[in-house]
């Protein structure tokens, strides 16, 4: 296997704020890479920084051999052909019917005819069990068939990275068992790598080759669903046991975080 | 004291900041117009003519009722004003100056600026909400092509349009009171216009009509795209675009005014 995703070293600031504080990460070919962590982990900060939307402090990201930092805007155009993406919300285009959103890429990047390209928009759509529902409006559709419809769009261009944020967050059980099914089935089909970016441990475990733990912005652990489940890590057990974190401050800080200013001897007491 | 300078600074700053986007929107626009092509990426025409329904034919209706007012409003202030020297019969000199250089063009740059850029301005800000901005980057289509440059050329588009159909009604609205009035055939006073309204007069108005709509979209789609917070934020900017837009016609309306008057 080669690593088609390559990241090293990425901090992300925001003003004095570090958010990713020097992440190393790999993803090989045809492997279901899950990111996991907690809120404010720094999770979304790392999958806008993969999707080139952020540049970061500093730090290299490749994608499929290249720095997507360090191209031309043209270059990452046909660098991204070769992604896809499915947000958390599915980011379809509202006033676009779903098979117009599945069809956009291929309208944008390629000159197939329209029976063409009507003949793979009902073909991914079928795959993510969405047949018939090209003519439906974004609006109409469930939560569940919205993340299915994204991932149709994101699938259409037959990409060799798909990158999926929160696939089954807030979806029944049901729903979410079906979309895991389905990620696996498109990894087995077409041998793509996949990003998935969540917090749902069952998910997680369900799907995953390796995953990736961060927290504050760090890497704890990463590696197959045993070695994660064994990590010695307190910080790891503690997000898959879905243990509360202690608060790790001192009394002076919590006293000055609360007023804002350094702690006085009237507070010391 | 140190706070307000702080907050001056900071909103001096920021307005900089925003117009130095709008400049970088604008160019970036014109870029992707005339390159588009040539790189397989053009322009939608599609969406362009969508935007320019939207702008223009669906204006018309209001644009005509108020054109058609303050056509009859400048000839009722205007027959008030000049009977007290007893020269309401040069009334229609004034209306054809008013209404074809200021009345047109801004009546129609703040209705539009009130439909279409709040319009712009919540479109783009729901979809930076929505992450469609982001889905449509990674997919690999410029946002600024896809979205800013149609708009700006259906504005370039409708908005003189809009204007020249404004200065019609206008014209009409204030002969039709004029006729009545001052007991004139109707011949007569587009005889006076002819006499009185130069091509210059025509295209004064038509020339403001083209800035303003450079700002209407420029100031929505900035608003939109610097949106924060939600279902209330994109009210917000909303708001924020009808204003800033307005004002920026008025201002832009005096400027122009002066330098090619004077």
């Amino acid at each position: 296997m080669s690593a088609v995703i390559e990241v090293e070293k990425l901090v992300a600031r925001y003003g004095e704020r570090t958010v990713l504080k020097g992440i190393d990460l790999d993803v090989q070919a045809g492997e279901i890479m899950v990111i996991m962590g907690g809120s404010g982990s720094g999770k979304s900060t790392l999958l806008r920084h993969l999707l080139g939307l952020q540049a970061p402090s500093s730090g290299t990201i490749r994608l499929l051999g290249e720095d997507i930092y360090g191209i031309t805007s043209q270059r990452l155009v046909e660098l991204r052909r070769k992604m896809g993406v499915a947000f958390q919300g599915g980011a379809l285009f509202s006033s676009m019917t779903v098979g117009e959103n599945a069809m956009l890429p291929l309208r944008e990047h390629t000159r197939l005819d329209e029976q063409t390209m009507r003949i793979m928009m009902r073909l991914k759509l079928d795959i993510v069990n969405m047949a018939g529902c090209e003519n439906l409006m974004p609006a109409q559709l469930s939560g569940g068939m919205i993340k299915r419809a994204a991932m149709a769009r994101a699938i259409i261009m037959d990409p060799r990275l798909l990158f999926l944020d929160e696939p089954s967050a807030g979806l029944d059980p049901v729903v979410a068992a079906s979309l895991d099914e389905l990620i696996l089935t498109l990894r087995d089909a077409t041998g793509m790598s996949i990003v998935v970016v969540t917090h749902e441990l069952e998910s997680a475990f369900k799907i995953a080759d390796r995953i990736a733990v961060l927290d504050h912005g760090d890497v704890l652990v990463c590696g197959t669903v045993a070695e994660v489940k064994s990590s010695g890590s307190e910080r790891v057990q503690a997000l898959l046991n879905r243990r509360i974190q202690p608060l790790e401050l001192n009394p002076e800080e919590y006293i000055r975080r609360l007023t804002g200013g350094p702690v006085s001897d009237g507070a010391r007491a | 004291m140190r706070n307000t300078a702080e907050t001056i600074g900071r909103n001096t700053l920021a307005g900089l900041s925003e117009i130095g986007l709008a400049a970088v929107l604008f160019v970036e626009s014109l870029v992707w117009l005339v390159t588009g092509p040539r790189q397989r990426q053009p322009v939608r025409l599609s969406a362009i003519a969508a935007q320019c329904v939207d702008i223009g034919i669906r204006a018309l209706p209001i644009v005509a009722v108020l054109s058609f007012a303050i056509g009859a409003m400048v000839a009722i202030q205007g027959i008030h004003t000049l009977s007290i020297f007893g020269a309401e019969s040069q009334v229609t000199l004034g209306i054809a100056l008013s209404v074809t250089r200021e009345f047109a063009p801004l009546i129609t740059g703040i209705l539009v600026a009130g439909r279409s850029g709040s319009a712009l301005a919540a479109r783009l800000g729901t979809m930076k909400i929505n992450e469609e901005i982001s889905a449509l980057t990674v997919i690999g289509i410029n946002p600024v092509r896809y979205l800013v440059a149609p708009a700006l050329v259906a504005m370039l588009l409708m908005v003189p349009l809009l204007t020249w159909f404004s200065d019609v009604v206008g014209l009409l609205g204030a002969g039709i009171y004029v006729s009545l009035e001052l007991g004139i055939s109707f011949s007569a006073y587009i005889g006076e216009l002819q006499q009185f309204c130069k091509v210059g007069d025509i295209l004064h108005g038509i020339g403001k009509s083209l800035l303003f709509a450079v700002l209407i979209t420029l100031v929505g789609v900035v608003n939109g795209i610097s949106v924060t917070g939600g279902a209330e934020g994109v009210g917000r900017v909303t708001t924020r675009s009808v204003v800033h837009a307005i004002s920026a016609i008025v201002v832009t309306d005096m400027i122009f005014t002066f330098v090619v008057t004077r």
